[in-house]
């Protein structure tokens, strides 16, 4: 039997105000203390009330803009009831059926294919408290840090349209991508800053409608376990329906030591939320000012900045498409564009060869170095002006990174200015007085040699040598 | 010498700013009373000596060095159990709290304390506010200090029975489907419950969240204007309260009632005790006498009052208890009460998946035709006059085991909360040596006038003076 995967996401992100979404503690709780961004209202206090995170908001309806969604002139909170002792009010702040955007999509590629991805709502509400468990004393404890309670957290759903693990996890970059041009959130999977949960199940192929099934896939901290957790769960699935059974909703979690996914929470029983109303917190409305206000400071995304970067300077979409994964490497690209006068393509290979090598090797970003567009023009510009080799220039360029110091103090400083023609003739006579073997066998007709003259030359000038100059130069001289 | 537990709240703040008495004497015999009366009445669940002592001392420091101070500098001012007050227990006269702590104050506590108004005591109440007789405190009843054979009425039933016994000169209250007008009613006393979103609702711990209103018992119409002056106002911890702008409300508190249209809703007369029927009727022809016009009028929704507050109040009601779970603070939820324990499954029915549009909408929508009805009639009239309570106050025990006889003496209090509009409860006469009470109602953010209205009234009839005999 043949199956197509069913696959919708919804994703959590955590957004980058200062504030939590309903009291004044301060949201940036990574690697703090537990407990010490706290105050009555996120610690769900009897009598503490809460106030709505202005900032927060138009976040959320700037991504809805980005998301193509209609804006949503009326909006409210509701409570969303249930137990968890890392849910200090016994129900989270939430949106029910008045989100702050609804009925978007998104565009993402995989390979050539472009795909138009719906998206069926974008809301806010309050991420939950941590729990940890340990033993003190002896005893097995749960240990609670609320520092993380209350701090804004949108949630982003997609339509059930992705049909591969594939498709999954470019829609979540794109997302990311998106959320970060917006600098909305960090949006980092390993800090929990963005959280995926997929909903997979399988229909037969040519079934048109939704399966009778789903399970919703938890715990995973990084793009590639999601395709991993996703393509396990497609093949898992497929197993039970060859069998003639439907695999069991529930919530399954990525065991990421044993790559498979395990059961975690039986969903059969659909739970009872009891939303109703925040009555602590008036309804919203907004008026096509406000929005009007509020798209005119949504920065260019990165489609158009793709576009754009083809319609400006010579180079190919692959190469656009590579630099505006970062907004940061394109703000780079483009300043270097800038400063630096010769060809826009000579720079895109230096960033995309040279320079995003060292970055992933690193794991770090543009962000994460000491390098100015400036420093690089003018490596560039000095390259042009045959003043280093191009492997020097890789050299000066890994010093750069590590010191920050500029390509002309490091040339400088590490003595690598190309030497002079003059003196390069009298090397490159010193070279043949000393290697009458090679040169007797260049005349011979054995090509190759001429190979090892050249490094010859190389050794003595540390490298200092424009290559084709050596070349050109010892042939002169053999061939007189 | 006089007894300043005698006197009203401005008597005796003109004392001390006439430097005729310390704030540290004045309170004294406050506490002292407070001590005395309580084991018969047992309307506080903690009296705060030390802080009481220690608050008056400054005031007497401010005082010395003439500075000039709110009136209620230095007066002693009890709060229901509900408020939070940073450092005083604060148990919401529940079990379920009876250890609990917090660590911060409620809006009006702080600004209640930056007048340097004097904490005496912290009042018992029905738990959670649960109740129309006191009767369902964790921390035992409080008694009616005109017989204490009868209930004080509820929720507020502390505050009400500290301020009617001369124990303080002011209590705070919290007001959801009658819980300041009932007891002020039952207890002599003026008891205002303000417009929804006039005083802020943050850090007390909620029972309805858009029903509650934040008021307060008083002697005297004055005494209530005072209070209001200071705890009156937008606050930016709660996002209901309005940004309205409010003057002194004692200004031309003494402007009188001529020309003013008096509407009295028919469907407020049909249900009530002949007697308290007649008393309201005749205060009513004493401000006609003062120059009022009196129209009869229509609220035709009043019936489904109670029914719809006790939908939208219970599923509140449940979410806002959601929270008492041991696990921060406090005792288990095995501490609960059959009261709150009975709103928490009503509450969690009405909001259940297949019920809400059933319950909870429909209650939401009938409220907007209760509110209209108060819209529309206030086209016609300035204030409305109504009963507070269909009975006299009612012996204890009487009601405590039937519920519904229970929820039905809030039958025109009720509709008030449901609309948000505020309400003053102002003594109209005794029946049986018992107290009896009238609300005057007015539209939105009028409490200038409601208290315009009750001063009038009160002047004619002193009913204030006759004190319980204790």
């Amino acid at each position: 039997m043949n199956y197509k995967p069913v696959i919708g996401l919804e994703v959590h992100i955590e957004l980058s105000t200062q504030s939590k979404m309903f009291c004044r503690c301060s949201a940036d709780y990574f690697g703090a203390k537990p407990n010490t961004h706290t105050c009555p209202v996120c610690l769900g206090l009897p009598g503490a009330m809460p106030k709505a995170n202005k900032l927060a908001i138009e976040f959320v309806q700037k991504l809805g803009f980005a998301l193509k969604c209609q804006p949503q002139l009326s909006s409210k909170f509701d409570r969303k009831s249930y137990f968890y002792p890392d849910l200090p009010k016994g129900f989270q702040i939430s949106q029910f059926d008045l989100p702050f955007s609804q009925k978007g999509h998104l565009e993402i590629r995989t390979g050539d294919q472009i795909k138009k991805i719906g998206i069926t709502r974008t809301h806010l509400e309050e991420d939950t408290g941590k729990l940890s468990h340990a033993t003190i004393n002896g005893k097995r404890v749960t240990l609670i840090d609320f520092n993380r309670s209350g701090v804004p957290l949108m949630e982003v759903v997609s339509e059930p349209e992705m049909q591969s693990a594939t498709e999954a996890k470019a829609y979540s970059q794109k997302l990311q991508q998106i959320v970060r041009y917006l600098g909305i959130s960090d949006a980092d999977m390993e800090k929990g800053s963005m959280r995926i949960e997929p909903n997979v199940s399988l229909r037969k192929s040519g079934d048109k409608k939704l399966p009778n099934y789903k399970i919703e896939l938890k715990n995973i901290n990084s793009f590639r376990f999601a395709e991993r957790a996703i393509n396990y769960e497609i093949e898992r699935q497929i197993q039970i329906l060859e069998s003639g059974k439907i695999p069991h909703q529930e919530t399954r979690g990525w065991d990421e030591k044993n790559n498979r996914t395990v059961s975690q929470r039986s969903k059969e029983l659909s739970y009872d939320y009891r939303y109703f109303p925040e009555p602590d917190l008036p309804s919203f409305n907004f008026d096509q000012e406000y929005f009007t206000k509020l798209q005119s400071q949504i920065p260019e995304l990165p489609d158009q900045k793709v576009k754009r970067l083809l319609r400006n300077y010579q180079i190919s979409e692959g190469e656009a498409i590579l630099i505006c994964q970062d907004k940061n490497l394109a703000d780079f690209f483009e300043e270097t564009v800038k400063v630096y006068k010769g060809s826009p393509k000579k720079i895109v290979n230096w960033i995309t060869g040279e320079l995003l090598r060292r970055l992933n090797e690193t794991n770090q970003s543009i962000r994460d170095i000491n390098l100015l567009p400036a420093q690089l023009a003018e490596l560039l510009f000095m390259t042009d002006q045959n003043k280093i080799t191009n492997a020097t220039a890789k050299d000066v360029f890994e010093k750069m990174i590590q010191n920050g110091k500029s390509a002309s103090e490091l040339i400088s400083e590490l003595d690598l200015t190309l030497i002079s023609q003059k003196e390069l003739e009298k090397t490159t006579e010193t070279v043949i007085k000393n290697n009458q073997k090679a040169v007797a066998d260049f005349k011979n007709g054995k090509k190759e040699s001429l190979d090892f003259l050249i490094g010859q030359t190389q050794r003595l000038t540390k490298g200092k040598a424009n290559p084709a100059l050596v070349r050109q130069l010892l042939l002169d001289k053999l061939e007189s | 010498m006089i007894d300043v537990t005698t006197l009203t709240l401005k008597e005796v703040s003109t004392l001390l700013s006439k430097k005729q008495i310390k704030a540290q004497e004045l309170n004294g015999s406050f506490l002292d009373r407070a001590h005395k009366l309580n084991k018969k009445l047992n309307s506080f669940i903690a009296i705060t000596d030390d802080v009481a002592i220690k608050q008056a001392k400054k005031v007497d420091e401010l005082i010395a060095d003439n500075q000039k101070l709110n009136p209620l500098a230095g007066i002693p001012i009890a709060f229901k159990d509900l408020f939070s007050t940073k450092g005083i227990r604060t148990t919401a006269g529940s079990k379920v709290l009876e250890n609990y702590v917090p660590v911060y104050d409620a809006t009006s506590v702080t600004r209640l304390k930056d007048v340097s108004a004097v904490i005496i005591g912290k009042t018992n109440l029905d738990a959670w506010g649960h109740g129309s007789s006191g009767e369902n405190s964790d921390f035992g009843p409080t008694l009616n200090p005109y017989d204490l054979t009868r209930v004080p009425g509820g929720s507020s039933s502390g505050s009400a029975v500290a301020v009617a016994s001369g124990a303080c000169l002011a209590a705070t209250g919290t007001d959801t489907g009658g819980s300041i007008r009932l007891p002020a009613a039952f207890c002599n006393l003026i008891g205002l419950k303000p417009t929804y979103g006039r005083v802020s609702r943050y850090g007390i711990i909620a029972m309805a969240s858009s029903l509650d209103s934040i008021g307060h018992l008083t002697k005297t119409v004055y005494d209530n204007a005072l209070v209001l002056n200071v705890t009156a106002g937008v606050d930016e911890f709660d996002s209901t309260t309005s940004t309205q702008k409010f003057e002194d409300y004692t200004k031309d508190i003494e402007k009188g009632v001529q020309g003013l249209r008096i509407g009295l809703p028919k469907e407020y007369f049909e249900k009530l005790d002949p007697k308290i029927k007649d008393s309201v009727i005749s205060a009513v022809k004493t401000l006609a006498k003062l120059g009022a016009t009196v129209i009869d009028d229509s609220l035709p929704h009043t019936e489904y009052g109670v029914s719809t507050y006790y939908i939208i109040q219970p599923s509140e009601v449940s979410s806002n208890l959601a929270r008492y779970d041991s696990i921060r603070f406090g005792f288990g939820r095995e501490k609960f009460g059959p009261e709150a324990k009975r709103r928490i499954i009503l509450g969690t029915y009405t909001l259940s998946a297949g019920y809400y549009d059933a319950y909870y909408l429909k209650a939401m929508k009938v409220r907007r035709l209760i509110r209209q009805d108060f819209e529309k009639v206030f086209k016609k009239v300035d204030v409305l006059i109504l009963p507070t309570s269909p009975t006299l106050p009612f012996n204890l025990g009487e009601k405590v085991d039937d519920p519904l006889t229970m929820y039905l003496s809030d039958i025109f209090t009720v509709p008030i909360n449901l609309a948000g509009v505020p309400s003053l409860n102002v003594p109209c006469g005794f029946i049986n040596n018992l107290p009896i009470g009238m609300q005057i109602v007015g539209p939105d953010f009028s409490e200038k006038l409601l208290y315009q209205v009750g001063y009038a009234y009160e002047q004619e009839t002193k009913w204030y003076q006759n004190k319980p005999k204790l």
